[in-house]
């Protein structure tokens, strides 16, 4: 059974946005600010020739904000600049190498201010105004544990760095405006149909029936395509209606890479209290995030980031506090997994450390905290469906033959002075759907199925496909329920004038929540199905109330479930450049159930993929708020030579409220990846290090530290 | 004026010399499955055959193609051997957004064609100058060695 989408990709004839012509079509370049933080004081433009115009905040007939959370991103800059690449204009016209021509002749006048450009200063001044944007904390009183910590035998503290990481989409942000008399189309790369028109309707103080968003299809998203396609969706659509014209922006790679959101750069500090045998009696955690220069969905990304804080562990008297802090670089946003790699990659390399003290193997170590079913959350919710993950570790473990290896390699290492092999794991849990009481209070998410009177169904819902493949699993659902061929099933890439709002396509949501409501849905249809009738059905959420969610304090349920995953990775490290090179990697997961193994494998190896990457490869900086690697090699992305095969497996475990048992997939291949390639190297090197990307640097540099310390 | 053939069939174009390959089959011949993913050589996904061997168009000024044979993946896609990578690319799941696939393809039939037989090893290192994002590369890599088994025989005779 071929995807849906099969034939089209594979000859190349399905039209991405870069690939589509209207008529009339103008294409816009944005011109940039070249100063991090400063203000405005005059824009001068040069002799625009005929058929070419400016576009810039006068022009916007809304308020000049994108909408997302805050009102703090201008669409077009006029005041205030606050990162290198903030948007101030757009020129349009027919000819992008003359609009590039003229963008060279623009000539703007700013006053530059002190900016801010690193996390780290961040913190220093966090109390100042304007520069903590959120800031959350919850768990165990501080009395109680500094009490713990009096008697307790030592304290361990540890301070951890996350990198940025880029999403290197394939297909590069394309969005187009098409104009009409009476409606504004927007077309393109997108995750999130509803988010983006709410911010048109905004911008453009229009009302619903004056714009309408249509997907194209999507070359990789990863969360990328989640918030910053609004901005873009503002530019063109703001431009159209001041020229009446259609207008294409279209970003190169380096425009891409240089101005798009990324992963937060993260910082976690830990101190926690041993007892005499190295077991943890307290655990406190502070966690800064780099949200850039606005606050997007920063405070979302933090809360999840501090939701797994903990990890899959049970921690005596936990507490943990988090901040989003403002620096003036480009802002940063959702990617795969929103928070928890870095969450992750935090934990499960502290508690390796602490493994080390206690002198136990990281494993069992770890598993002597693993939460079961039953247990509370960090924020006094409930573990309350069966947790499988004492039977993947065992699994996982013979599978990989852990213990003989480790054995082996340590032995290995003895004889071999260049190059050292090592093995590390991961645990680790996904919470899937919008964190709280977010389906039912914000997404509200509703689905259509419609029947024409040939009795073709066809899918009517806001979500993307953007590579994930849920043309292929929605469609199988829909198609099962309805004891129809699955190739009769029509998904149509989703316009909202055709489709309600089933919520963004983000949070491992769409196959558990969405999935679930089509399959309620389809279950309705069957049973008023009349042959050779038009027939429409409607599904809207309904909410399972557990321990109802509050945000002020932090507690009850998170999440409504959990997917989880174990992975087992080996390297081998050399020690004289540093280069490391995966050698096997193993992954048991639980998903609850799987709805099409293909494209469950496909989440799980591009998954993967980019969480060992995470960990050891992809290296992003900035530096005096620029970012510094502009093209796909200066940033390093994996390719097929540093990519092995994965050995995987899935653990059935049907969740209630998921369409068959199915739980969220999408991110929770990602997160073990980086925490493990860590641990492995730190196995092989017998070496600890406090942050990712551990790239050959950091490996030579703490080669050197270790070689002066011995010496 | 330079004249050249494109998928068989012998064109002329009055794009400056210092165009780029890539757009004048795009935007003058419109064949769009051509993609371009970086614009720096660096992603494949512009993957096209000139006078038979794998390149990467977007770095191809159009001056220096005088007379080339110029392929593209629409050049190909009436073939035996895509249909089966085609069906290989599909049972082995090696699509996702698609956005590489094309130019994947493009280095899968390079590869075979040079190499019927290849090694797991030998696909990664004919695939390694096309990017994927999304798939990890294992299905794909899967896929190009499901087209050397059941095109056994086809690939050669190119
Ligand atoms: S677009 Fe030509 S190699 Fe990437
Ligand atoms: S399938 Fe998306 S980049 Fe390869």
């Amino acid at each position: 059974m071929p995807r849906k989408d099969h034939k089209g990709k594979v000859s190349g004839q399905l039209p991405y946005i870069s690939d589509v012509k209207v008529e009339n079509m103008v294409y816009g370049v944005l011109y940039r600010s070249t100063i991090a933080y400063g203000r405005i004081k005059s824009i001068q433009l040069p002799d625009l020739p005929e058929g070419y115009e400016a576009v810039g905040a006068e022009e916007i007939p809304g308020p000049n904000y994108v909408k997302i959370i805050k009102e703090d991103q201008p669409i077009f800059a006029n005041e205030w600049v606050n990162y290198i690449g903030e948007p101030i204009l757009m020129l349009v016209g027919a000819d992008l190498n003359i609009l590039y021509d003229l963008l060279e002749k623009v000539k703007i006048d700013i006053e530059e201010h002190q900016a801010i450009y690193t996390l780290e200063e961040a913190i220093k001044q966090k109390s100042a105004p304007g520069v903590t944007m959120a800031s959350y904390e919850f768990g165990e009183i501080l009395d109680t544990i500094t009490s713990i910590e009096l008697k307790a035998h030592q304290i361990i503290e540890e301070e951890y760095d996350t990198g940025y990481q880029e999403h290197v989409y394939l297909e590069p942000q394309g969005m187009l405006a098409i104009y009409k008399d009476d409606e504004i189309v927007v077309q393109g790369s997108m995750q999130c149909l509803y988010y983006i028109k709410n911010a048109l309707i905004n911008a453009l103080a229009c009302g619903d029936d004056d714009v309408r968003v249509v997907q194209s299809p999507t070359g990789g998203g990863f969360g990328g395509k989640e918030e910053f396609p609004s901005m873009m969706a503002c530019h063109v659509a703001v431009a159209a209606k001041a020229v009446k014209k259609s207008v294409m922006l279209v970003f190169d790679r380096s425009e891409d890479m240089v101005v798009t959101t990324k992963r937060h750069p993260a910082k976690l500090r830990y101190r926690t209290a041993l007892d005499r045998k190295g077991n943890i009696l307290s655990m406190s955690v502070d966690l800064f995030l780099d949200a850039g220069a606005n606050e997007g969905l920063s405070s979302v990304v933090l809360q999840r980031a501090l939701l797994n804080s903990a990890g899959v562990y049970k921690i005596p008297h936990f507490h943990a506090k988090g901040y989003v802090l403002k620096t003036h670089t480009v802002p940063n946003g959702a990617f795969r997994g929103f928070g928890a790699p870095q969450s992750f990659a935090g934990i499960e390399s502290h508690m390796c450390h602490l493994s080390n003290t206690a002198n136990i193997d990281p494993l069992e170590y770890k598993r002597k905290y693993l939460v079961k079913q039953g247990d509370p959350t960090i924020t006094k919710g409930n573990f309350r469906d069966p947790i499988l993950m004492e039977e993947m570790i065992k699994d996982l473990l013979n599978t990989s033959n852990y213990k003989k290896k480790k054995t082996e390699f340590q032995q290995d290492n003895q004889q071999n002075q260049r190059y050292k092999k090592g093995i590390g794991t991961s645990l680790f849990l996904h919470g899937c759907g919008f964190t709280g009481s977010g389906e039912r209070d914000h997404i509200k998410a509703k689905v259509k199925l419609v029947k024409s009177k040939d009795d073709q169904v066809s899918l009517k819902i806001s979500n993307s496909d953007m590579g994930q493949g849920i043309f292929t699993t929605l469609s199988k659902i829909v198609a099962k329920e309805l004891d129809l061929p699955y190739e009769e099933i029509l998904f149509p890439y989703p316009d909202t004038k055709e489709v309600p709002d089933s919520g963004p396509t983000v949070a491992s949501r769409t196959t558990m929540i969405v999935g679930k409501l089509l399959e309620r849905a389809a279950k309705k249809l069957k049973s008023q199905w009349q042959t050779g009738v038009e027939q429409e059905v409607v599904e809207n959420y309904v909410h399972r109330e557990m321990i109802p969610w509050n945000e002020k304090t932090f507690t009850g349920d998170a999440y409504p479930a959990y997917s989880w995953g174990v992975n087992i990775v080996e390297v081998e490290v050399d020690t004289l450049t540093g280069n490391v090179k995966l050698e096997k990697v193993y992954a048991n997961y639980d998903v609850g159930k799987v709805i099409d193994d293909r494209v469950m494998k496909g989440q799980i190896d591009g998954g993967l993929a980019q969480g060992l990457a995470y960990g050891y490869l992809e290296k992003m900086t900035s530096k005096e708020g620029k970012i510094q690697q502009k093209s796909i090699s200066d940033y390093g992305p994996p390719t097929s030579l540093d990519v092995v095969s994965i050995e995987s497996k899935i653990f059935d475990n049907p969740y209630a409220d998921g369409p068959y048992g199915a739980k969220g997939a999408g991110e929770l291949t990602l997160i073990g990846g980086a925490p493990a390639v860590q641990a492995a190297i730190e196995d092989a090197l017998q070496t600890p290090f406090q942050q990712i990307p551990v790239t050959p640097e950091v490996i030579i540099d703490s080669l050197w530290m270790k070689e002066g310390e011995e010496g | 004026m330079i004249t050249f053939t494109l998928n068989g069939r012998k064109v002329e174009t009055d794009a400056p010399p210092t165009a780029r390959l890539l757009d004048v089959i795009r935007d003058d011949y419109e064949l769009i499955g051509t993609k371009e993913g970086c614009g720096e050589g660096e992603c494949g996904a512009c993957s096209v055959f000139v006078n038979n061997l794998l390149q990467n168009s977007c770095l191809i000024p159009i001056g220096s193609i005088e007379g080339a044979e110029i392929i593209t993946i629409e050049g190909i896609m009436e073939s035996e051997q895509f249909k089966i990578l085609d069906e290989s690319y599909s049972h082995a799941g090696g699509v996702q957004c698609g956005y590489c696939i094309p130019g994947m393809v493009m280095a899968s039939a390079a590869l075979l064609s040079q190499n019927p037989h290849p090694s797991e090893a030998e696909i990664r290192e004919g695939i390694s100058g096309n990017l994927c994002r999304c798939t990890g590369y294992n299905m794909i890599v899967d896929a190009v060695s499901l087209a050397a088994k059941k095109g056994d025989g086809l690939w050669q005779k190119k």
